[in-house]
């Protein structure tokens, strides 16, 4: 698991390689600790992740801005609300 | 003209920069086309394997046709699992974790379809179903299960369909489910003195037997086993996850929506029943995917039990034990001459059939045992109906995850093969105890008509949440150790 800061108000996390419910509980809690307005990329291959982390989006309000996956990996850009 | 010559260059330069660029556009857009051809074509023949398989079994004896049913209605259940991310764990995980309630919803609606389709089978003689002893067992098995199932990362049926994606931990799980039962139940006689002592004296019945008898209409199984053993505790869970879990952001929505149309000086916006009715059904509704496989993982379902038993009338048997015996298999059946043969969806005791096989080719004696000599056998695991459920399973997950492009092999850290082992350890252990797992003694049960079946789903509840618990700390403290940003306060 890495979080990196990719330019001001956007960071990183990559959570490849883990399975449930680390991605979405790693995306819930960076998330957490960032500023409202801020992008966070997430970075993984779980697939059962993806409608977990979709539900969190819609459920705290975040607005996935962008969802992209190729070769089983998955990357989507939350915004924060 | 060293300048012309100058711009000519330049200008050729940018060409061949240009043309490489695009050779580099194609190539790579080649390379995705042929990864694509390759998932596809593995694909397919997944699905052409299981077809060549299934036309020998017919051409050795037509009885196979029995137990190639399993693995066509599991390579089914298979897909839909995978296709819905349908995993009985990551209901009340992510409802603990990060208060979703997405797969909580997707159980409850499968559970009530599929009881529906249960009362009248059960009602047409066409039904496989036999409620379990109910008893405090389940309960605890439970909470063994549900401790298991959030840190392996999946249920026993997550286990196998994660393990079709090419997820390494599911895989080390799904070892660990298998070994762990079979040792459990033939160490030391202790499960044995279980089942005599404890287990088999229980009760067992369907509120439907209980309240009317036998011999029932479909009326009567319908407001017993559907209604009021399956769908108003449904509606009761779905309840309280809306009000507890859901509703926070659900009236949020509604709020801010309903403000967008007052005007500036107003006033308050009020809520009513109409518009907590319309919030459940937002719930109900919030992944659609997830809904969907539920309603099409109760109607397979019941058209599973509805196939199984329509073969064993068509071939005459009630056990495939009894065909085993007189094609000459007697050592691979129990001493009551049968093999594990549920008649529908099952996953954890063909699991443990595999793990005493292997066992037993290490020389350890794993008939001397009720579970295994006496009530399930160890049947080859070409021979054993579940297991070809199991490995349908499997192949289904891994064919639409193939097409979908999600299949990746992904082998485990060291961090996550421990939780992998260790859930799938305590899994084992919990469906032993409990007599079977989120399907066997949960999502069947309940439908069926047992009340025993909520019994586990509390238990699971209660297993879940220590496990959540547990994760949220060290995925706290993994987060500290991480090179965060300055920007952000870690709290």
């Amino acid at each position: 698991m890495k979080v990196k800061k990719l330019e001001d108000g956007v960071y990183q996390l990559d959570v490849k390689g883990y399975v449930c419910p680390h991605p979405q509980l790693y995306t819930m809690k960076t998330l957490q600790k960032l500023k409202s307005g801020d992008v966070l990329e997430v970075l993984f291959d779980n697939p059962s992740s993806e409608e977990s982390i979709t539900a969190l989006c819609d459920k705290e309000g975040h607005e996935i801005i962008e969802k992209r996956s190729d070769g089983g990996t998955f990357v989507y850009r939350i915004k924060k609300a | 003209m060293k300048p012309l010559s100058k711009n000519i260059n330049i200008g050729m330069g940018n060409k061949i920069l240009q043309n490489a660029q695009y050779k580099l556009k194609e190539e790579r857009m080649n390379m995705a086309d042929d990864a694509d051809r390759r998932r596809k074509f593995w694909a397919f023949s997944v699905v052409g394997i299981m077809l060549i398989i299934s036309l020998w079994y017919y051409r050795v004896n037509p009885i196979y046709m029995y137990i190639i049913a399993y693995a066509w209605f599991g390579f089914a259940y298979g897909i839909l699992l995978q296709w819905g991310r349908f995993c009985f764990a990551s209901a009340w995980r992510d409802l603990f974790a990060i208060g979703v309630t997405r797969m909580f919803v997707g159980i409850m609606v499968a559970m009530g379809v599929f009881s529906v389709i249960m009362a009248v089978l059960a009602a047409n003689q066409l039904s496989t179903f036999h409620p379990g002893p109910l008893g405090i067992h389940e309960l605890v098995g439970g909470l063994i299960f549900g401790l298991g199932m959030v840190l392996a990362g999946g249920c026993a049926s997550g286990t196998l369909y994660k393990t079709g994606e090419g997820n390494g931990t599911s895989m080390l799980a799904l070892l660990a489910i298998s070994f762990s039962q079979a040792i459990f139940v033939d160490a030391q006689g202790w499960f044995d003195k279980l089942l005599r002592g404890y287990i088999f004296p229980q009760p067992k019945f369907t509120l439907a037997e209980k309240f009317f008898g036998k011999g029932l209409s479909l009326g009567e199984y319908f407001i017993a086993n559907s209604i009021i053993n399956t769908i108003i505790p449904t509606l009761i869970f779905l309840s309280l996850a809306y009000w507890f879990v859901a509703r926070k952001g659900i009236v949020r929505r509604i709020i801010e929506k309903k403000a967008a149309t007052l005007p500036a000086d107003g006033g308050d916006v009020k809520l009513g029943l109409k518009d907590e009715l319309y919030g459940f059904w937002q719930m109900i509704t919030a992944s659609k995917r997830t809904t969907l496989a539920g309603i099409l993982i109760g109607i397979i379902a019941g058209i599973h039990v509805m196939a199984m038993q329509s073969l064993r009338d068509k071939f005459g048997i009630e056990n495939f034990g009894q065909a085993l015996v007189k094609l000459g298999f007697v050592e691979e059946v129990s001493r009551r001459g049968t093999v594990f043969d549920p008649g529908y969806w099952y996953i954890t005791t063909q699991e443990a059939q595999v793990g005493a096989w292997v066992l037993e080719k290490f020389g350890w004696n794993m008939k001397d045992n009720i579970y295994f000599g006496v009530m399930n056998g160890i049947p080859e695991p070409w021979h054993n109906p579940a297991l070809l459920m199991s490995i349908g399973i499997i192949l289904g997950a891994a064919a639409i995850a193939l097409l979908n492009k999600e299949f990746k092999f992904k082998a485990p850290t060291k961090e996550l093969a421990v939780w992998g082992i260790l859930g799938g350890t305590l899994m084992g252990l919990g469906a032993r105890i409990a007599l079977g797992c989120n399907i066997g003694a949960f999502y069947i049960r309940v439908a069926g008509g047992d009340p025993g079946g909520w019994l586990f789903f509390l238990g699971m509840g209660g297993g879940a949440l220590a496990s959540v618990k547990f994760l949220n700390w060290w995925t706290e403290r993994q987060l500290k150790e991480e090179d965060f940003d300055i920007d952000i306060e870690i709290e």
